[in-house]
């Protein structure tokens, strides 16, 4: 078991036909992902690497029964191409694009809370369970099948965690970038929810970064809800204060979304938090252990490079 | 992207809302002239991209044109330090004269996104004027909030709610109903992040007025505004900020000496972290964007070594999928280039990773590659020494 995504989810691309919808539709695919349709308006009828192109999104399913979609389209259209897969009953949409303006995403977002899809992003590096299924543009090589969920508001960052969590040995059920906007589709919460239920998914690594009251809320969460051993990371500790505009965002914060404050918070509330982002991996295993759950150490190879330093 | 306060009023003012009678200056003479058509009695506000002004001595009301020019002068090439503007402050390079206006009561308003309900959120507190964010702190009850529905918009009996709720009553509150429905419409209109109204006043001759006004644009957003480009005042950002924002990198001059090089925001704070752990002080932030190309690389690897403070520096750069080999490229073009005899870190992870680090140390470059993120850290630390 997984969360989101496993070797059944039958991926559809919105954008296929993009330069990087399409080099990255090639690497999911040999990652081993089940791609079976992709979708670009006017271009309907086109077979591209083998894959059928369809006009709509719903044609694509009614053609293929896609229930996934992996979205490429550029900012202009990306907010219409999110709401085009809810509308088609797609359940679960991963778009990838960054750049789309706010002003697009705060009506998608009141929409996708009122309908059965789940949105991953925008802006985010995407979903991967290992060595089952890649939906995004993260490097599969990194990933080992294991136990440990992530879930990211970071991209390259969680990348970083991931490969240090393979190297002392932790596996990963899921890997989440929930993306950095202001306006995402799941959050922390919705993620460690599904994390939680998750019988295969036997501890989380969240990482999070200054700004915005995201990680505290999902700290107070975690506190009354985990059933499972949570560590995390917060980037962004050295941060220098930046500049700004005006109050409004200083009265709605109440000076909040400092890195200590999230870090006091979550320690408070019961999870393991990585002091340095070299540490991520150890922390895990800290949290893990102080759970009282078994860990099988890693294999040879990140012991014997360590042993060089 | 921020604007100015005189462009922000020029916005409103296209939107119907009250703003003072006013002109733009760009030299001393300029301030007195238009001192003189305000009728000599007036305020001198000093334009810079944050607020805060008025604490640090950017703001001044004066009674002669002479006395506006000379306030004018000591502005002009001053740079003002407030609290927004960070510690290195910010240089005037234009100035607004006003209208002095004789004021009765003051407020503060302002529409910008509420993260947690992923709405526009209209803010208003009867207590405007310049401690709106210790009022927020000390008497919260004091600010009140709306949370404005995408599809109905912003609806007259919610914007009577807010103008009563300032104490506001007759025809002056049926007035702030229009100017709180403008606001959103221009908010909406202008793919504001933020439009902020501090304070709006009801003068005493008893009309409503934006005497100061703040506007700052959804950068994801400029692509459909063609105007927003050349309403930028490039004199208000870091030269080395603007190339940056030329290639789409991320680039925030430090104080430290370590030049960073990092792709993705995220590992680049998590740098910066890194190096101050070492006992390092990074020179800047700079992300490359989460899938760095060759030509990306290059142009930010030039950006680093214009900063003169940079004795070192550090690349970091995660990327899996894009080919380290064509990073390595990169990196050593740029560093031909300029002929760069400073210590390089480097630290790559991705595909080709080994063809890429052969690269390097065969480029005759003062370079060295890290095994791994703390190493590689600790390293640049240690050569700088």
């Amino acid at each position: 078991m997984s969360i989101l995504l496993n070797k059944n989810s039958k991926i559809l691309v919105q954008g296929i036909t993009g330069r990087s919808g399409l080099f990255h539709t090639q690497q999911c695919r040999e990652y081993g992902a089940n791609i079976v349709a992709g979708v670009t308006p006017g271009k309907g009828g086109i077979h591209i690497e083998g894959i059928p192109v369809f006009n709509t999104v719903a044609e694509a399913v009614k053609y293929t029964q896609a229930n996934v979609s992996m979205i490429f389209v550029p900012p202009p259209g990306a907010a219409d191409a999110i709401l085009e897969a809810a509308d088609a009953g797609i359940e679960l949409a991963v778009c990838i694009t960054e750049g789309i303006p706010v002003r697009d995403m705060v009506p998608v977002k009141a929409i996708i809370q009122g309908s059965k899809t789940r949105l991953v992003g925008p802006n985010c590096p995407g979903v991967i369970t290992p060595g089952e299924c890649k939906v995004g543009i993260m490097p599969g090589h990194i990933h080992k099948k294991g136990k440990i969920g992530v879930v990211s508001r970071s991209g390259t960052l969680t990348y970083e965690a991931v490969k240090q969590l393979t190297d002392v040995g932790l596996g990963q059920s899921t890997c989440v970038g929930i993306g950095g906007d202001p306006i995402i589709g799941m959050n922390f919460i919705d993620v460690l929810t599904l994390f939680n239920q998750d019988p295969d998914t036997e501890g989380v690594f969240m990482i999070g970064e200054i700004g915005g009251g995201a990680e505290e809320a999902a700290a107070e969460w975690i506190k009354a809800n985990m059933k499972k051993p949570v560590a995390a990371f917060i980037a962004g500790v050295t941060a220098p204060p930046g500049k700004r505009m005006g109050h409004a965002g200083a009265i709605i914060t109440g000076g909040k979304g400092k890195a200590e404050d999230k870090i006091r918070t979550l320690q408070e509330c019961g999870v393991v938090v990585s002091t340095s982002p070299t540490k991520m991996g150890e922390a895990m295993l800290e949290a893990m252990a102080a759970a009282g759950k078994k860990v099988e150490r890693a294999a040879a190879k990140p012991a014997g490079r360590k042993a060089k330093k | 992207m921020n604007i100015h306060e005189y462009q922000a009023k020029e916005i409103l003012s296209s939107y119907g809302i009250p703003i003072p009678r006013g002109r733009v200056a760009l030299t001393s003479d300029q301030v007195e002239r238009a001192a003189k058509m305000m009728g000599g009695r007036c305020v001198v506000k000093a334009q810079i991209y944050a607020g805060g002004r008025g604490k640090a001595g950017g703001v001044r009301l004066v009674h002669y044109p002479e006395q506006a020019m000379e306030y004018g002068k000591e502005l002009f090439g001053r740079t003002l330090v407030t609290n927004q503007t960070g510690p290195e402050g910010l240089k005037v390079r234009r100035i607004l004269v006003e209208e002095a206006v004789e004021i009765a009561r003051e407020f503060y308003l302002s529409i910008t996104l509420d993260r947690e309900s992923s709405r526009y959120i209209l803010i208003a507190s009867a207590e405007g004027g310049m401690d709106i964010e210790e009022v927020a702190n000390k008497s919260p009850e004091k600010i009140h909030t709306l949370q404005i529905d995408p599809f109905t918009g912003l609806r007259p009996y919610q914007a009577r709610k807010i103008a009563l709720s300032l104490g506001l009553s007759g025809s002056v509150c049926e007035d702030c109903v229009e100017l709180l429905m403008n606001l959103y419409r221009a908010c909406q209109e202008k793919d504001c992040a933020l439009v902020e109204i501090n304070p709006l006043v009801v003068t005493k001759a008893g009309w409503l007025m934006a005497m100061d006004a703040k506007i700052t644009f959804d950068d994801n957003a400029v692509y459909r505004h063609r105007e927003y480009p050349d309403m930028m005042d490039y004199s208000q950002l870091d030269p080395l900020e603007i190339t940056a924002g030329k290639y789409d990198l991320a680039y925030i001059k430090l104080t430290g000496s370590i030049g960073c090089l990092v792709n993705g925001a995220g590992l680049a704070m998590a740098t910066l972290d890194v190096l101050k752990e070492c006992g390092g002080e990074p020179a800047n932030f700079l992300d490359v964007g989460g899938g760095a190309t060759r030509e990306k690389v290059a142009e930010a690897f030039r950006i680093i070594l214009q900063d003169h403070d940079v004795k070192g520096v550090f690349v970091n750069i995660f990327g899996g999928i894009m080919r380290c080999d064509v990073i390595a490229h990169g990196i050593i073009e740029a560093a031909e280039e300029f002929h760069c005899t400073l210590p390089i870190v480097v630290r790559m992870d991705g595909s080709k990773v080994e063809e890429g680090k052969r690269l390097l140390r065969e480029s005759g470059l003062n370079v060295e590659v890290g095994d791994n993120l703390g190493d590689a850290a600790a390293r640049i630390v240690k050569m700088l020494g």
